[in-house]
């Protein structure tokens, strides 16, 4: 019986690119670039390790976004995932964390599966909960936070680093996985991989084939509002020094000055 | 006045810092009530009291420890159930946000993550977020609901507030559902003897420019002489010359010290997405181009190597 697996993937604002909020106060998104998140790159990685472990299995890579979250399912693709789900309505627009779990959720339902694979957060939200979120509306197990996991005989486990104790987990399928950045480098996509992602089938949801009403997501529908949001003031320039010689000492000077010493 | 329920992380019945904080923002909105989950409530009730906790709703149960996350949610919607609180504070730590992600879904509220500041409002608390790499700062509130809150370590500063603390059992039955993470063992982390790195009020951090594991103690001499704790940049940590436990930033801690010295650390957005809001930093570097000097409050342009033993000595002749 093939293992069926999906990873839940985000399409995000590059990080390295000057990221800005709408009139609106959701996310500038046409203001930079967009990509997959690198974190979930993890995520991907560890299912097709997963899957080249098991005997037969399938991995669907899907996201909530808008028509250029595409891209992010090209990229999953093209590193070896089977085949997408893109989620995508007008609707959808400024869409909160239990918002975008209700319409995750419904698409994993409707796709079928045995193992979810998350990021442990994404690179813009960076909430964190999504997978956790998940494992509740599914009412299956969440584990979460892995550096190390593996599947086998319809178990999941794997290593948790917390705060304060490293754990091994353990849960039955069907789970929520999490993996952090720690599991293990992401495979580059090779040429090959790209030019067969082109012939692999992405599969396209609105709210209605999930049977989820607009007043439940959306910016009207969210459970939070943002009410305002300010740039940063830029830091005034700071003192800079070259040491030749009394870095040392002026710097002791400063925190001193300070009253950090 | 109304409720507020705050959950309260510990180990072993010492409460952690952040659970101070919470109470002290909890007094904002309304009257702390403490939930303690696990052993050693009445050690915890003492500075859990001293600290503004009306009550403390205490629970302990085997599968605490033996499950993951869902059986602590099962407490927490006691409490909530039990009490009928105006808002839940939680810290802003993994298993925190989990715990507090899904209490909201089964409360039917709202959740924001990662404050670093809540103030009373006339529509509710307000949630201050610093977000984006700590580019933008945004206030939100919960619209639907009771608002579910987690809030990041040195938000604010704990304030002495003697209340009762008066310690009640709470009846907390875990569902069957809640079972189903088991947690087949833990090693819980050695202690270093430094602060903890999310509540120390000062963090020196190495990075690359630190060049092997062999020398991570020229920063750890200086952390030791300002009694702070020890950070790393994850280069430094992929490297495998520092723990992961140590890391700073995106995929590690977020900090926000009050004196936050990096060394031999570029700055990558990453990297200041976890300490960005430290009130005061300083970085040593011997590029004078490395974006870490944008940030600064104080920067010296030079090989760490020179820099840091000679600050360390003279902070110990300073400090006598
Ligand atoms: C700066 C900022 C702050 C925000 N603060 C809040 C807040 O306080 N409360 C709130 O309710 N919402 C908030 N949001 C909205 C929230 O980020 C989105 O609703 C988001 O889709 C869910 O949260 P996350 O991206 O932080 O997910 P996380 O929980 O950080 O993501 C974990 C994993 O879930 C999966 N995942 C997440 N989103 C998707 C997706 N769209 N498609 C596929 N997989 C996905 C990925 O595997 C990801 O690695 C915020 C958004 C931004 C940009
Ligand atoms: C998804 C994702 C998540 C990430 N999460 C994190 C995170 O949580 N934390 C994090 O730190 N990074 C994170 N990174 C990595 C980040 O992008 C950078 O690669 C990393 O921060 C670089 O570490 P560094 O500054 O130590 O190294 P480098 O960028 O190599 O900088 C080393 C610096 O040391 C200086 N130097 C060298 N020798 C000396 C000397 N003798 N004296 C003084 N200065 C010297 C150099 O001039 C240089 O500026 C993440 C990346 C990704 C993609």
């Amino acid at each position: 019986m093939s293992l069926r697996i999906v990873v839940c993937v985000k399409y995000v604002p590059d990080a390295t690119g000057d990221r800005h909020f709408a009139e609106d106060l959701t996310v500038d998104r046409d203001d930079v670039d967009g990509l997959l998140s690198e974190l979930d790159e993890y995520a991907v990685e560890q299912a097709l390790q997963i899957k080249e472990a098991a005997d037969d299995a399938e991995i669907t890579v899907l996201t909530v976004g808008p028509e250029d979250a595409n891209d992010a399912l090209r990229k999953a693709l093209s590193m070896g995932a089977d085949k997408a789900v893109h989620v995508e309505d007008d609707d959808l627009h400024g869409t909160d964390a239990l918002g975008t779990s209700l319409v995750l959720a419904k698409a994993i339902e409707k796709t079928g599966y045995d193992l979810v694979v998350c990021g442990m957060a994404s690179t813009d939200g960076t909430m964190g909960v999504l997978p956790a979120l998940l494992a509740e509306r599914l009412n299956v197990p969440q584990v979460t936070q892995l550096s190390e996991v593996s599947v086998d005989g319809g178990k999941v486990t794997g290593r948790r680093d917390g705060d304060t104790a490293t754990e091994q987990l353990e849960a039955a399928l069907p789970a929520v996985v999490s993996v952090t950045d720690q599991s293990g480098e992401a495979r580059y996509p090779s040429f090959k991989g790209i030019m067969a992602a082109k012939k692999k089938p992405v599969e396209s949801l609105d709210l209605e084939d999930l049977e989820i009403e607009a007043d439940e997501v959306g910016l009207e529908g969210a459970w939070t509002k943002v009410d305002g949001a300010a740039e940063r003031p830029a830091r005034t320039a700071g003192t800079i020094v070259k040491d030749e010689g009394e870095g040392g000492k002026q710097l002791a000077e400063f925190l001193a000055g300070q009253k950090f010493i | 006045m109304a409720e507020v329920l705050v959950y309260v992380d510990h180990v072993d019945g010492a409460v952690r810092k952040p659970t101070l904080e919470l109470l002290t923002l909890a007094r904002r909105i309304g009257e702390p009530v403490a939930v303690h989950l696990g052993a050693k409530a009445e050690d915890a009730a003492k500075i859990l009291g001293e600290h503004g906790a009306v009550k403390v709703l205490a629970a302990d149960a085997p599968e605490f420890a033996e499950y993951l996350v869902a059986p602590k949610v099962d407490a927490l919607q006691a409490a909530y159930d039990a009490v009928s609180p105006a808002a839940v504070l939680l810290p802003s730590s993994a298993e925190g946000k989990e715990i507090a992600a899904r209490l909201a879904l089964r409360i039917g509220s709202g959740i924001i993550t990662d404050a670093v500041d809540v103030e009373a409002g006339d529509e509710g608390p307000v949630a201050t977020q610093s977000v984006f790499a700590a580019s933008y700062t945004t206030k939100s509130r919960i619209t639907k609901g009771t608002p579910v809150i987690t809030v990041k370590p040195n938000s604010a500063a704990p304030e002495a507030a003697p209340a009762a603390g008066t310690v009640e059992q709470l009846a907390v039955t875990v569902a069957d559902s809640s079972k189903g993470t088991k947690i087949v063992s833990r090693t819980p982390r050695e202690s270093t003897g430094r602060p903890d790195l999310t509540e120390a009020a000062i963090v020196v951090s190495g990075g690359r420019g630190v060049n092997g594991a062999e020398n991570f103690p020229v920063i750890e001499a200086l952390a030791d002489s300002l009694g702070a704790a020890v950070g790393a940049s994850r280069a430094a940590v992929d490297a495998g010359w520092y723990p992961h436990t140590n890391q700073v930033g995106q995929t590690g801690k977020s900090v926000s010290p009050q004196l936050y010295i990096a060394a031999g650390i570029s700055g990558a957005i990453q990297h200041r997405a976890g300490m960005q809001t430290s009130k005061t930093i300083v970085a040593i570097n011997k590029d004078e181009e490395a974006p870490i000097f944008e940030l600064v409050d104080y920067g010296v342009v030079g090989d760490l190597f020179d820099v840091v033993p000679a600050l360390t000595d003279e902070v110990k002749t300073r400090k006598g």
